[in-house]
């Protein structure tokens, strides 16, 4: 039996499918590539040249399809609504957290809460917006404060799971050193956890805040629509940059379209701000981490 | 170091540990305590306000409707006719159409990123994925509805000529009339908010395979295909359903995307390049003019679709756990 | 509290009995026995987690201003035995603590004790240097603070980090952050951190096992001063450390049990020299002269 060259493949067959499946991963990979470079780059092409100081600034148009005016309203909407949503969910949602991870642990209650946070996470937001209206704008009418509960609702269990995946990684000397020199449960979570794990805790709430800033339909029903600047989180109905693009992007007119790429590329803008900021957050609480 | 640095020694005994009742701070402490599980069983009394709160607004059109809520396939507002079947065939169909389209391409990526890509371009191929998660829904529905809902029906019809022949395909993909705005507009449109998702779930269970049973098929002389079918697939699988039906999951319940795209024609139709409607998406286009009975028809579609993403949420995460509990206990086939 | 100063801790000064685990009055000892204030007396410790005894029969006395020493092979329930002492196992889920340990007299694990309390007034030094990551100052203010002992805090601050020797390495960067200093330094501020809130008793859990032979040396000459004012008990895997530092030694070993399960048990305690000498468990002997070969 003569040994074979090394250099002779074996079966030709299953390099080929090999070759295949490799080719097929990158091309994964580009085909997820091409639209999202034509998405961004249309909504940067469309948006820049509508965006101006005027449009940053003005009132909407009574009427869609009148050309003029600007988001102004919207931006303020947006800021006021997930502004509410972030000081709400993020308090509760670490709260949440706190539990799971310094009291709860391995406890029956904790996992059946970390299960149904998962399972919360799933609702999808048009039901939350629907939960919130009938047990909120039914009652009180449509203001920004229904969306920004809306949007907290989406927010907490994201809040919930991040900061305990957070605090988890703090180191467990740190709280055993506290907890040797006579700190107790509270003092030892509020002076040492909480400040180790803040970097962390504040880049998920930086995600939690970018995922709800893009959010449509739970405010489709609960902040209405308007074209006046309103600053009162809790009279009269709001209008936020998301709702604004889906009622212009229904629109036949040009000046409705334009309007809405316009909103389009700031709401990307402030929700790519966010995340980047989430994302320098983190790389910062890595490092700290490592060192 | 001889001077005496502490106070002078008590003479006596120490003070009692046991004195003076309640220490400082326990209070507090407890306080604390019940602080931190009110926060974490919050979550449970949203979701039990949300079927609570939800279903007392849609009962007036659940008893209205009685069982052909759900087994009718007439929406008509006008005559008071809501029946979901069709809705709820077009939110399955254009969840099923992402599905085909994301799952294989997304673990496809997440195989590109674990096993092909050079170490500097992991994070960057990383991050390239996180950024079409950042895309609203509805930047993803404007451009859909203003680009590519206008740009495919030309790419439908060769796509329907093509397969015209083949039995099976002619039905699903030929016919008349074709529709920019369609079922298969909406499936595409989901597969790439999806693929986020799934890319980042399927990524971290490749993670989790032991490099042991890569070099061990690669030992054995597999290729790179053979070792991915023979040591990750059969280690990773139940957490690729697990992420497939999370994946799902956003699928389902995925409105203004969908709303904007999917042509709003509430029937049941076999021609995916023909306009549908779903649940999420007639909620969002009729809730604004809606009232008395057809608002709460709405509200019951959002019921139908909280009970059904639950249930996948659900099944989902208990296959996850099912699988970190085999992962603990060396049970992995 | 009475403070007898230490005489030389010459070997050949201490006389045994063999055969017997209790401790031996000579006269030649550096403290009489009567003499000997008792702050810890343990008896019957037993220790299981999650049903599973990790540690049992321990039952020894420990003295204010002496330094106990704890060896014994690794998982011989060393650690797990020291922090009961100040009821830091009660931090661990599913840890049970049996037996008595009084503390001074009083019984440490009774229901009204409060482990905080306890805690404040039994301080601890971990085997890994784990500063907080906040400033030098900080780090050793952190107990004085949390536990309302902020009357003149800079005194307390820099009578703790004199005390543990490293005021004079760090006096002119105490805003520095903690985690900046050296390995052994950082172990020394552990000390003075430890030290801040006045405790009577240290416990030091292999506090020198992270350390370079030269910052172990500065610690064991620092124990040697702390012990005039403090009670200390040293957990060490290190049984050179074990003999030249300490008063008292305490051999633990790992037995398996009538279930087939691993747990460690109290085989001997006496005086350090009886036991690097004259152990009269032959056990002891084997542990001492295998690792001396």
């Amino acid at each position: 039996m003569s040994s074979q060259s090394l250099y002779v493949a074996g079966h030709r067959g299953r390099k080929v499918s090999s070759a295949c499946a490799t080719g097929f991963m990158v091309l994964s990979f580009v085909v997820m590539l091409v639209p999202l470079v034509l998405i961004v780059g249309y909504v940067i092409k469309r948006g820049a040249g509508v965006i101006s100081w005027s449009f940053l600034t003005e009132d909407l148009p009574i009427i869609d399809r009148l050309p003029g005016g600007g988001i102004a309203p919207a931006i303020v909407g947006t800021l006021l609504i997930v502004g509410a949503a972030t000081l709400m969910a993020v308090p509760l949602g670490l709260l949440g957290g706190i539990y799971l991870n310094e009291y709860g642990g391995k406890r029956r209650t904790a996992s059946v809460v970390r299960f149904l946070a998962d399972v919360m996470t799933g609702v999808p937001s048009v039901v939350m917006g629907l939960f919130i209206f009938s047990i909120w704008t039914l009652r009180y009418q449509y203001s920004a404060f229904g969306g920004a509960l809306a949007l907290a609702c989406l927010m907490l269990p994201i809040v919930i799971r991040t900061s305990e995946e957070v605090l988890r990684l703090v180191a467990h000397d740190q709280r055993e050193a506290s907890y040797a020199l006579g700190g107790r449960k509270a003092t030892t979570i509020g002076r040492i956890v909480l400040p180790a794990a803040a970097p962390g805790i504040i880049s998920g709430a930086l995600l939690a805040i970018a995922r709800a800033a893009g959010e449509t339909a739970p405010l489709l029903f609960t902040i209405l629509y308007v074209t006046k600047t309103n600053t009162s989180l809790f009279h009269g109905p709001n209008v936020a940059l998301p709702l604004l693009i889906f009622k212009n992007a229904q629109s036949p007119f040009t000046a409705a379209a334009d309007r809405a790429w316009g909103a389009a590329l700031t709401l990307i803008v402030i929700v790519f701000l966010f995340t980047l900021l989430a994302r320098i957050v983190a790389a910062g609480f890595d490092r700290r981490r490592r060192a | 170091m001889s001077i005496d640095l502490r106070p002078p020694p008590t003479p006596s005994a120490p003070k009692k540990l046991s004195e003076s009742g309640k220490p400082p701070g326990s209070r507090s402490d407890r306080v604390f305590r019940y602080l931190a599980l009110g926060g974490g069983l919050l979550v449970f009394v949203i979701l039990a306000l949300i079927a609570w709160s939800t279903t007392k607004e849609a009962w007036p059109a659940f008893t209205h409707e009685g069982i052909s809520f759900i087994t009718s396939s007439t929406w008509n507002p006008s005559k008071n006719q809501y029946g979901a079947l069709a809705l709820i065939y077009g939110t399955l169909v254009t969840s099923i159409i992402a599905l085909v389209f994301a799952v294989p391409i997304s673990f496809g990526i997440a195989l590109f990123v674990t096993e092909i890509a050079p170490g500097w371009l992991r994070r960057p191929v990383t991050y390239v994925v996180d950024l079409l998660a950042t895309i609203p829904s509805v930047v993803f529905g404007l451009w859909g509805i203003a680009v590519l809902a206008r740009a495919i029906p030309g790419f439908y019809q060769n796509v329907s000529d093509l397969v015209s022949p083949i039995p099976g395909l002619k039905t699903l993909l030929s016919g008349d009339p074709i529709s920019g705005a369609s079922l298969m507009t909406a499936g595409l449109i989901l597969a790439l908010m999806i693929v986020p998702i799934v890319t980042s779930i399927a990524r971290e269970i490749f993670a989790t395979v032991p490099s042991e049973q890569k070099e061990a098929a690669y030992g054995l002389g597999a290729t790179r295909w053979e070792m991915i079918r023979g040591a990750i697939f059969p280690y990773a699988r139940s957490g690729l359903v697990a992420g497939t039906m999370i994946g799902l999951g956003r699928a389902l319940g995925e409105t203004i995307a969908v709303a904007l795209v999917v042509g709003s024609n509430a029937r049941i139709t076999a021609h995916l390049f023909s306009s549908g409607d779903t649940m999420a998406g007639i909620i969002a286009n009729q809730f604004g003019e809606s009232t008395g009975l057809q608002r709460s028809a709405l509200i019951g579609l959002g019921v139908v679709l909280f009970v059904i993403t639950i249930l996948v949420g659900v099944l989902a995460r208990w296959i996850v756990n099912r699988t970190q509990h085999e992962l603990n206990t060396g049970a992995v086939r | 509290m009475t403070i007898i100063p230490t005489g030389s801790r010459s070997m050949s000064e201490v006389t045994t009995t063999p055969g017997s685990t209790e401790p031996v009055l000579g006269a030649e000892s550096e403290l009489p026995e009567e003499a000997r204030e008792i702050v810890f007396e343990i008896r019957n410790l037993a220790v299981r987690y999650g049903g599973a005894l990790a540690v049992r029969d321990v039952t020894l006395d420990i003295a204010a201003n002496e330094i106990t020493a704890v060896i014994g092979p690794s998982g011989c329930g060393k650690s797990t035995f020291i922090r009961c002492l100040n009821r830091m196992n009660d931090l661990v889920a599913g840890a049970t603590v049996e037996g008595l340990v009084r503390f001074h007299g009083e019984d440490l694990y009774d229901q009204r004790v409060d482990p905080a309390t306890v805690r404040r007034r039994i301080g601890m030094v971990f085997q890994r240097p784990n500063p907080f990551p906040k400033s030098i100052y900080d780090n050793v203010a952190y107990g004085p603070r949390i536990n309302k002992m902020k009357h003149n805090l800079d005194d307390t601050v820099e009578r703790a980090l004199t005390h543990a020797a490293l005021w004079d390495e760090v006096k002119d960067k105490l805003k520095k952050s903690g985690l900046a200093l050296s390995g052994g330094q950082q172990q020394r501020l552990c000390i003075a951190r430890a030290l801040a809130v006045q405790p009577d008793v240290l416990l030091m859990d292999e506090p020198c096992s992270a350390l370079d032979p030269i910052a172990t040396a500065r610690i064991e000459d620092l124990m040697e001063d702390l012990k005039r004012e403090y009670t200390i008990v040293i957990v060490t895997h290190n049984m050179q450390q074990a003999a030249r530092v300490s008063d008292r030694t305490a051999f633990l070993t790992t037995e398996v049990g009538e279930s087939g399960h691993r747990s460690g048990r109290l085989v001997e305690f006496d005086r350090t020299a009886t036991i690097f000498t004259h152990p009269s468990d032959p056990r002891t002997e084997g542990y001492i002269t295998g690792r001396f070969g």
